[in-house]
């Protein structure tokens, strides 16, 4: 087998264009290695070669994203490589939010392997890498000897299509994925294990490090609510009877979107619940125990709200992953802003 | 309090005229066990299967996994449903070790499991290395959820009860003691190692998410002080339709191996003191109440550190993290188990509530993670019901038999309670 063809992408700096006052340099690119590249070359020991090197300045990357993008993709698709390799960008964060940048777009739409190099504050770390294998390197240039070996490394285990170690084994930044695996020792002689390191004082390790958790303010209440267009969105389930959409009765892929035009309340006949993560003996009884149709459409008469939304959206809870909540969401709000509904009641079982 | 487990070690399970055990093998009488289950009459029909490991079998869906055991003396096993709830705990208690009696039958409504005798799905569940005696029972026409689970947990806990009776007058095979002394001796023993006890969550989220303490409801109890040995008699019993794979079967409440730990490093590294029993109740004045309270108690108790388990997921991470919280905040250190629900691709955030105090912690694997279950010979049970149980979708049930589904769905696969070797880590 050939050597693996290599497309490097660097910035103006570092291809010796020029500093800040070049930052606004449109995509271009050289065949073979340009600064750094040299040095990859010779990490790669023969087993891969770059061929060509593409280069944008940092200034321009940021501020027409979508147009250097395709460019830079364009340049880099000419060369026919197996392998892209960004940077690395140390603690530049323009640069970093461009190597991560092009890494993306390269695994998405050329569908091979990208590795780029970054120091672990960089701001390109936070936003590329759960997309994009981020080696770690030191705040600045000085790090270069340090990094392009362990960029180079993992790169060709990459295009060789190797299994990787974990984030500490091979050098890269934890992408935020979590993966199980067989251990030694089984979870309660584990636990105490650590509970003794504990209460020693001796050093231990975590299994699961705790995530910067997502607190969401409240929002400000609604000033006249009697103006108001109030729509219901549940997690608890409750669809037309039969499911249409088939909602998973755990870990939903989906939500649905159902008409209450006409709807007073919801009845055992019409409506059930698609939940599986609780007894649906009460909520099938009567599903406005969880959908509470029946008194939003009291309110309405009172004239408390001005009206409830023509349209409720419902989803299951059960074991339903974080991202999927959230995506659903944002698509959810999205809508019900464009339909001008001011305020929603959530309801969870 | 102190016990003594006398075990006999069950190679195979067989069926036969009668209910005996005879050199590593225990044969059953169907009859016999039919009559027992059908004594209730809420139980339409019954049928009992063996599925020993190694073999293509799989049962789902499965309700409860029961260990058989049965007082010599000293009360009786699974207080509070089949006999008086007198305390237990204490004495001779013999026990049908290597199997289990499963309850199996038409699903009571959702979050029942699978185990998988072979193949890939039986790493994953630590009920395919037992011989396991299955019980498949259904209703009759018209039951309501409540009474058909009902029916099930007591016919479980009975035929194991009653095929460990056979057991009761021989001599065992080898004996095991445990004991717990109370609070002055125990710390006058070992003055100078650090108090521990164990925090144990019992899934009492409701609507048929609950376990039973001496009969009693867990959601209606106030935290409270348990010996480790009156588990192994079977004060706390599971109550079916709790998500299959981080539920804790009777069996793990039976065999508890967070209890099994500390006892071993009783007396060395630590002064295992007992168990605090709390809840996992759904609204937030009841999280508020039951934390308080074992905080209290772990003060009280004067500990120096504890495991805390959970049972469940979602609703109950809040119990796990306030239970932490709040004990570090009297000072007294905390491990815990949990398990994540981070995604099928393992992105997301793996648990719904956290806390930066929250800094030891032991993981029992993703369980959105998707497993391929190749079709098997043989099915006890309902093989359709993959499609509604939790973990399952439409597609879970593919042409060629196999199934596509998250661990979610295999009994005891991501286990709360440390009873597994499954890990995550992050990538």
């Amino acid at each position: 087998m050939g050597k693996f063809r290599v497309v490097h992408y660097i910035n103006q700096f570092f291809a010796g264009l020029g500093g800040e006052e070049k930052a606004d340099l449109p995509p271009q690119d050289k065949e073979g290695p340009v600064g750094p590249g040299t040095a990859f070359n010779a990490a790669f020991a023969g087993e891969a070669e770059i061929v060509g090197t593409v280069i944008c300045g940092d200034s321009y990357f940021n501020e027409h994203q979508e147009e250097a993008k395709a460019d830079i993709l364009e340049r880099i698709k000419k060369y026919n490589p197996d392998l892209v390799v960004a940077g690395p960008a140390f603690n530049a964060g323009r640069y970093g939010m461009a190597c991560g940048g092009v890494c993306k777009a390269v695994k998405e739409t050329l569908n091979i392997p990208a590795v780029t190099g970054m120091f672990k504050e960089n701001p390109g770390v936070e936003v590329y890498k759960k997309d994009v294998y981020i080696v770690e390197t030191a705040g600045s240039a000085a790090g270069m000897r340090e990094a392009v070996p362990k960029m180079a490394k993992l790169a060709l285990k990459l295009a060789k299509g190797e299994a990787l170690g974990t984030p500490s084994e091979e050098g890269y930044i934890p992408r935020g994925i979590r993966k199980n695996v067989f251990v030694e020792e089984y979870g309660a002689k584990r636990a105490v294990d650590m509970l003794v390191k504990k209460l020693k004082g001796e050093p231990y390790t975590t299994e699961y490090p705790m995530p910067d958790f997502d607190r969401v303010p409240p929002a400000p209440a609604v000033k006249d609510l009697s103006k108001a267009t109030v729509a219901l969105v549940t997690s608890g389930g409750i669809v037309p009877k039969g499911n249409p959409d088939k909602i998973e009765a755990s870990s939903a892929s989906r939500f649905g979107k159902y008409d209450l035009e006409g709807v007073d309340y919801l009845t055992p006949e019409k409506f059930q619940t698609a939940h599986g993560g609780y007894d649906p003996t009460y909520a099938n009884q009567d599903p406005n125990r969880v959908l509470p149709v029946d008194v939003m459409r009291e309110l309405e008469r009172e004239g408390v709200i001005g009206k409830l939304h023509r349209y409720y959206y419902a989803t299951v809870g059960n074991g339903t992953s974080v991202a999927s909540a959230k995506k659903f969401a944002q698509e959810i709000a999205k809508e019900l802003i464009a339909d001008g509904v001011q305020a929603v009641i959530l309801t969870s079982t | 309090m102190k016990l003594e487990l006398g075990y006999f070690n069950v190679k195979d399970v067989v069926f036969g005229d009668t209910t005996r055990y005879e050199n590593g093998v225990l044969t059953v009488s169907k009859k016999e066990l039919s009559e027992l289950v059908l004594e209730d009459q809420r139980i339409k029909d019954v049928d009992f299967d063996v599925a020993r490991p190694g073999e293509e079998v799989r049962i789902i869906p499965v309700k409860d996994v029961i260990e058989p055991r049965v007082k010599v003396t000293g009360g009786t096993i699974f207080p509070g449903f089949l006999g008086k709830p007198t305390t237990v705990g204490e004495g001779r208690t013999h026990v049908l070790k290597g199997m289990a009696v499963v309850t199996c039958g038409r699903i009571v409504g959702f979050q029942e499991g699978i185990i998988d005798m072979s193949g890939p799905g039986a790493e994953y569940t630590p009920f395919s290395k037992l011989v396991n005696l299955v019980v498949v029972a259904n209703p009759v026409e018209g039951l309501s959820q409540h009474e058909h689970e009902e029916a099930l947990r007591i016919a479980g806990l009975k035929v194991a009860a009653y095929v460990a009776g056979c057991v009761k007058e021989k001599e065992p095979e080898e004996i095991k003691v445990y004991e717990t002394k109370p609070l002055p001796q125990a710390l006058k023993e070992y003055p100078d190692l650090p108090k521990v006890a164990y925090v144990y969550q019992l899934q009492s989220q409701g609507l048929l998410h609950d376990t039973y303490v001496y009969g009693v409801d867990a959601k209606k109890i106030i935290p409270t002080l348990i010996y480790p040995t009156e588990l192994m008699d079977g004060a706390i019993v599971s109550g079916n339709c709790v998500s299959a794979c981080d539920k804790n079967p009777t069996y793990v409440h039976q065999n508890n191996p967070v209890v099994e730990e500390l006892y071993r490093r009783h007396g060395k590294d630590i002064n295992f003191v007992g168990i605090i029993i709390t809840n996992e109740n759904v609204t937030l004045a009841d999280k508020e109440r039951s934390s308080d309270y074992t905080a209290k108690l772990a003060e009280y108790l004067g500990l120096d550190g504890v495991i805390i388990t959970e049972e469940g997921f979602g609703n109950p991470d809040t119990d796990l993290i306030m239970n932490c919280r709040k004990i570090e905040e009297k000072g007294i250190k905390t491990v815990l188990i949990t398990d994540e629900y981070a995604g099928r691709d393992g992105a997301s955030q793996s648990l719904a509530d956290a806390d930066p105090k929250a800094d030891a912690v032991v993981t029992a694997g993703n369980a959105n993670e998707v497993i391929v279950l190749p079709p098997m010979k043989k099915v006890i049970g309902l093989v359709d019901t993959a499609a509604v149980i939790a973990g399952g979708s439409q597609k879970a049930l593919r042409e060629d038999g196999s199934i596509e589904i998250e661990l979610q769905a295999i009994t005891g696969a991501t286990s709360e309670v440390g009873f597994t070797r499954l890990s995550a880590v992050t990538l």
